[in-house]
């Protein structure tokens, strides 16, 4: 860099932090956080409510409508958050680069895999086929 | 190609090990262990919700891991790590709104996280335990 330049101080700093972006991750974590708290409510209630049951009075109650939609918002909310808070804890701890990119393509990849899984899931209990 | 300048050694700013462990700063590293662990607990619920899913086959095995006392431990730690993180999740909010900095307010936050989400997961298998049948 030479001494003498037209470029701000921000313009020479911007992307250089181990995100190389921030706000668009900070207020989607925000958002999901504030989404999840009734739905980690509910998603624990739903729980302790179908726990002592049998398999079928299970299907019953995480078929039903309500409880599907709900699951589905938890289970969404709940893998979109997991993918944002890993990733910024791989990006702080992690420093050589090819490990960091693997392991941000493989918590990406994961957490798609596993809101499908659970989509799935429920929708077909929902519907049951 | 042009050949590589050789690396400055810079100074680094301290990090973690310089600093003295107080009960803020345990309970702020605490949220991140929270927030894996229950990455690693959701895993988990996929695997209820998918045996549901697969039929009364695949659902006996979950059944009957979580009748055994380490899949009881296992469970209990995920609502509790779960429990903590949301309402270390809360604490992060308060502060997003610019409050809750002074040092006596962070104190009594840490505190009242700590103590909220022990009674919180404790409520929860007690109702869900004994009130409502699930440790039978």
């Amino acid at each position: 860099m030479k001494e003498k330049s037209i470029r701000t101080p921000l313009a020479k700093a911007r992307g250089l932090g181990a995100a190389k972006s921030g706000t668009d991750h900070w207020w989607e974590t925000r958002l999901t956080s504030i989404a999840l708290l009734p739905l980690t409510f509910a998603g624990i209630v739903i729980v302790m409510a179908v726990v002592g049951s049998n398999h079928a009075a299970t299907v019953q109650i995480l078929g039903s409508p309500i409880v599907a939609i709900i699951m589905l918002l938890f289970i969404f909310a709940t893998t979109y958050h997991m993918k944002l808070g890993a990733q910024a804890v791989i990006e702080d701890y992690i420093h050589s680069k090819p490990l960091k990119t693997a392991l941000l393509i493989v918590n990406t990849f994961l957490c798609i895999f596993l809101w499908l899984a659970c989509t799935f899931a429920i929708l077909k209990l929902s519907f049951g086929v | 190609m042009a050949e590589h300048p050789a690396r400055v050694e810079r100074p680094l700013s301290p990090h973690l090990q310089i600093y003295r462990m107080t009960f803020t700063f345990v309970m702020s590293g605490f949220h991140r262990v929270t927030g894996i662990v229950t990455y690693g607990g959701f895993l988990l619920v996929v695997w209820w919700l998918v045996a549901a899913a697969a039929g009364p086959n695949e659902y006996a095995w979950v059944q009957w891991f979580f009748s055994t006392w380490i899949g009881r431990l296992v469970m209990f730690g995920f609502s509790w790590g779960l429990i903590h993180h949301s309402l270390g999740g809360v604490r992060h909010l308060i502060w997003d709104t610019g409050r809750g900095f002074e040092p006596h307010e962070r104190e009594w936050l840490a505190r009242a996280t700590l103590i909220g989400s022990i009674s919180l997961t404790l409520l929860a298998w007690i109702i869900g335990g004994f009130v409502m049948g699930g440790l039978r």
